[in-house]
């Protein structure tokens, strides 16, 4: 038995190995001087597992359930691999331009996307802290990675004490959860849920569980670390918090409700619609005021989590196959942005002021092209791909009875236009000022190019959507078996 | 051709592209390639719209040319012009070559306006020949990006202001009716805008949080679309955004808002409102009603009072779109063809006005209407023309203008007495705004020395407003050929709308009765 469960978790497996492996040889062997090759290599191999883990065949269960490889878990797992690569690919010229490329960079980032892998893969709530926990652990380091920084160090500290808070709440939760059920399997629950249905214990349970894995996903009123942790963590490492971490919450938090408590959905869609509704306005009306580029995609991502979180609010396989789909655009939205922020610098070092990007259409009319692409369809104007996320998640909202529900979002995306249009405006309609120096690296004018691309042409008949919605599709119809 | 309106859809946005990516630097030499790749391509793209012109058939009210193809997320790609939508596709590509021939003179940035433009025009013409519901939301919404550029680049000096006001405003409006969309489809389970015309919208009332709502879903959907289309149209008392960015827009973008943009308002109210929630439409006629005449009204006595020329005209669209609102919600046929035949017609007299501006401007750098004054001495061509568009605008017997306005009020005075003695009333001071413009403009005498060696029209603008005068003077005396054109759809679409509402009134009461026993 103990083969066939290796074989199933053999992806997790071979990252370990390979993050542990990766952190001997750099330790007694070439140090930080071998960083940056480690860096590329840890990219390779997240494309590589990525690759592996797309083509695997699913269905299957480890370790008496506790940890599920079906269909759900490897789409999530491939755009979870796949992300980080791009990131960890876009990070190396950063970190090594800042002198902060050390050999733990990469380790770190192996690390913390191994226990992603392994949150949207849990089928226990053992597994499920296990993964949340390698995870946020690895990202409470990289975060403050720019040792001498006094805000890179706070914002690290910030995390951990409230990444803390919130493990504590979601553990809190699920202590409620075995004691009223019995069991720490989602199945267990969901049988005991069938069988007594949910009480009072049990609801609470849940409902500290949904505050655990909010504030994971950063939704408001749990959003409050966001901002400043965005802002002073390096920013390759504030792409890697704006990706794939995203994602793999946001699996894991349709994992927990639909496998342990799918029959109750009534109790936690109205705490989702909360978390979406708060979410969306106050990401929307926050980031309006931002000076700060980076400040501004964090509140960004608190209001796209809050439409995110609709698909989950749907309650519904159509909901969480919009959930997939909007992480997915949002992630490639997101990656191709802050491949644009990550190269902001004037004389060598960082800029992040929205005030700087004055008039980047006449000194750099390429890149403002494709900056301005991704900020309309961060906006979700059609026919960017962007929108086609929000029409997803409004379907779902609308077809579960959530229309009022749809009708806030639609109002909060005019509000978020308003903050996506002003970067166009500073782009295109402000003067020069004093203008961004230093060429954009081949991988960076890559990674922005590409996603402006397939936003931009996204939409075209007979590429539909490059597969991803029937991807998700399939993805959502296994979480439903 | 089976794919002629795709291509003719996409054409532009060819030429955009061959801009963007293959016209390298900002030289001189550059700026006259940009500016022939566009004519070239909009004159094309006219061309190749003859053919549907040629092959369409007037007789038959349904959906032509159709072009259906798989999409994604479950949604279909369709096209297809009717006698509603095939006039507009016309104007659309007949008006582009003109703007793109009045923008010569601009020196900044011009690869990046005329891909501006051209994308534009994809855009627009898309909405048209759009048949899929997302499809239609997809072209009516990304028309707003290029818009807002082209405002907030090339504007004048509140050109931010403008646009930012511009894009949330008409923003807001279409998101609303993003959801309705969301819930048509629900209800209907098509996306399809052939197989949404015949399904029926549930009109049984529903009651939300103790508020009885007559009309029930059709009600809400059609207040949704409203909100959109009344934005964009743009009806009293939404219609702020439109003056600033008028005033703030390049002679070009003043045009095609004008010309093209407006009319999407109109068409969209002819396309889903009126044929999708015929009840709904009944019940907010008098609502209807009462901001169009309002919009006449109103809008003509604040156009009196305007300093900037361009603002004056802006206000009297707005009056003159107040007829077309009127005339589509009689919902009868006179209404529907003078809506129709407004919407061709403001979109050449309306269009040729800011041309007008657009020629002096270019002289003398100012829209103020102060600053000018016997221009009839210097410029004899000039005045000819910009009178016979400012009678046009009046709506003289003779030119476009008048038949749109007459059919429009003999529609509403149907339904309406008041509404159609309201909006007579408009004609009036119309009259008077438009007359008070062209005599502090045109006549009087010529003693502003800045004005001294203003020269006349040359060549190209003569070229430009050519085709303008001879349609506008052309449908003015003959206006059957366009109503021949849409005659079949629009009696199509009254003939339906009368139907469903015979079909609820004689439901209504059975169900009044059937909700009492219970």
């Amino acid at each position: 038995m103990l083969s066939a469960d290796l074989y199933v978790v053999l992806p997790e497996a071979l990252l370990a190995l390979f993050a542990m492996a990766a952190l001997m040889a750099c330790a007694f062997g070439g140090q930080d001087r071998w960083a940056s090759g480690l860096t590329w290599l840890t990219a390779a191999f997240f494309a590589l597992l990525g690759l592996i883990v797309s083509f695997r065949d699913g269905g299957q269960e480890a370790f008496g359930g506790a940890f599920v490889s079906d269909g759900f878990a490897r789409f999530a797992k491939a755009l979870i691999l796949f992300s980080a690569a791009a990131v960890l690919a876009l990070s190396e010229n950063y970190l090594r331009r800042r002198r902060i490329l050390k050999f733990e960079y990469p380790v770190l980032i192996a690390m913390a996307t191994l226990g992603m892998m392994v949150m949207v893969s849990a089928g226990d709530l053992m597994s499920l802290y296990m993964g949340l926990e390698l995870q946020s652990l690895s990202l409470y380091v990289v975060a403050a990675f720019r040792r001498d920084s006094v805000k890179s160090t706070e914002a690290g500290l910030k995390y951990f004490v409230l990444g803390a808070l919130g493990s504590g709440l979601l553990l809190y939760g699920a202590s409620l959860i075995y004691g009223y059920a019995g069991a720490t399997r989602f199945a267990g629950i969901a049988e005991a849920v069938h069988e007594g249905g949910l009480s009072l214990g049990l609801l609470f349970g849940v409902a500290f569980l949904c505050a655990g894995l909010a504030f994971k996903i950063s939704a408001v009123p749990f959003h409050m670390w966001t901002p400043d942790v965005y802002e002073g963590s390096p920013t390759a490492v504030t792409a890697f918090f704006a990706t794939a971490p995203k994602v793999a919450a946001g699996a894991l938090f349709a994992r927990v409700l639909f496998d342990a408590f799918g029959e109750v959905s009534a109790e936690w869609r109205q705490i989702l619609a909360f978390l979406a509704v708060a979410s969306m306005f106050l990401g929307s009306i926050a980031a309006i005021v931002q000076t700060n580029i980076k400040r501004l995609m964090a509140y960004s991502s608190i209001a796209h989590m809050g439409f995110a979180l609709m698909g989950l609010a749907a309650g519904t396989q159509q909901g969480v196959e919009a959930l997939l789909v909007y992480l997915s655009i949002y992630v490639a939205m997101n990656v191709g942005a802050f491949a644009f922020i990550m190269c902001m610098e004037r004389d060598g070092a960082p800029v992040t002021g929205i005030g700087d990007l004055a008039g980047l259409a006449r000194t750099r009319p390429g890149q403002a092209l494709a900056v301005s692409a991704l900020m309309f369809s961060l906006a979700g104007v059609p026919p960017l791909l962007g929108f086609f996320g929000k029409w997803m998640v409004f379907v779902a909202a609308v077809d579960a009875g959530l229309a009022p529900l749809a009708v806030a979002g639609a109002v909060a995306s005019v509000i978020g236009a308003f903050y996506y249009l002003r970067i166009v405006k500073i782009m295109y309609f402000d003067e020069p000022g004093l203008s961004l120096t230093g060429s954009m690296p081949f991988a960076h004018g890559l990674a922005l190019t590409a996603a402006a691309l397939v936003m931009s042409l996204g939409w075209a008949p007979g590429l539909s959507g490059f597969g991803v919605p029937e991807l998700a599709a399939t993805a959502a119809a296994a979480l439903f078996n | 051709m089976p794919n002629i309106l795709s291509l003719v859809t996409f054409l532009p946005l060819f030429g955009a592209l061959v801009l963007m990516l293959a016209l390298r630097g900002d030289d001189e030499a550059a700026r006259g390639n940009a500016r022939i790749v566009a004519l070239l391509t909009t004159t094309a793209t006219f061309l190749l719209s003859l053919v549907i012109l040629t092959n369409f058939d007037p007789s038959d009210p349904g959906f032509q040319f159709v072009e259906e193809g798989e999409w994604m997320f479950g949604l279909t790609y369709k096209m297809g012009v009717d006698g509603l939508s095939a006039p507009f596709v016309m104007l659309t590509t007949f008006l582009m070559p003109l703007v793109i021939l009045a923008s010569w003179k601009v020196e900044e940035r011009v690869k990046e306006y005329m891909a501006a433009f051209l994308a534009l025009e994809t855009l627009m013409i898309g909405v048209f020949c759009a048949l899929d519901l997302v499809l239609f939301y997809l072209f009516f919404e990304a028309g707003l990006i290029p818009m807002f550029l082209i405002i907030g680049i090339w504007g004048g000096k509140d050109r931010i202001y403008a646009a930012f006001k511009f894009f949330l405003y008409t923003f807001l409006g279409s998101v609303l009716m993003l959801v309705a969309m969301v819930a048509m489809y629900r209800d209907a389970g098509t996306t399809d805008i052939a197989r949404l015309l015949s399904h029926e919208f549930s009109a049984g009332p529903i009651e939300i949080m103790g508020w009885q709502i007559m009309g029930g879903m059709q009600t809400l959907l059609w207040l949704a679309f409203f909100a959109s289309f009344a934005v964009k149209m743009p009806m009293w008392p939404v219609h702020t955004w439109l003056p600033d960015a008028h005033v703030q827009a390049p002679t070009a973008g003043s045009v095609v808002l004008a010309a093209i943009l407006l009319k999407m308002g109109g068409y969209g109210f002819l396309r889903f409102s009126l044929p999708m929630f015929p009840v709904a439409s009944e019940l907010m006629r008098d609502f209807v009603f009462f901001l169009s005449v309002a919009a006449i009204v109103y809008t003509s006595l604040v156009a009196l009072m305007q300093e900037d020329i361009k603002k004056l005209i802006a206000y009297s669209s707005v009056a003159h779109m107040g007829f077309v609102t009127m005339g589509i919600f009689a919902a009868n046929r006179q209404g529907l063809d003078g809506a129709m035949f407004q919407m061709i017609s403001h979109g050449f007299i309306s269009g040729a006005l800011f041309l007008c501006v657009g020629v002096i401007y270019d002289r003398m750098h100012t829209r103020e209407i102060a600053a000018y004054g016997g221009l009839a001495v210097r410029m004899p061509v000039y005045a000819t023309v910009f009178m016979l568009f400012t009678m046009g605008n009046v709506g003289l017997p003779g030119t476009s203008g008048f038949v749109g306005e007459f059919l429009t009020m003999a529609g509403a005075f149907q339904v309406s007495t008041w509404t159609a003695f309201g909006a007579a009333t408009g004609v009036i001071l119309s009259a008077a705004y438009a007359l008070w413009l062209y005599r502090r403009v045109v006549f009087g005498d010529l003693i502003k020395q800045s004005l001294a060696g203003i020269a006349d029209m040359d060549r190209r603008e003569k070229f430009i407003f050519a085709p303008l005068v001879a349609c506008t003077l052309l449908f003015g005396v003959y206006p059957s050929l366009a109503t021949d054109w849409f005659g079949a759809s629009t009696e199509a679409l009254a003939r339906q709308v009368e139907e469903a509402r015979t079909a609820y009134h004689e439901a209504a009461p059975k169900s009044a009765l059937a909700a009492l026993q219970h």
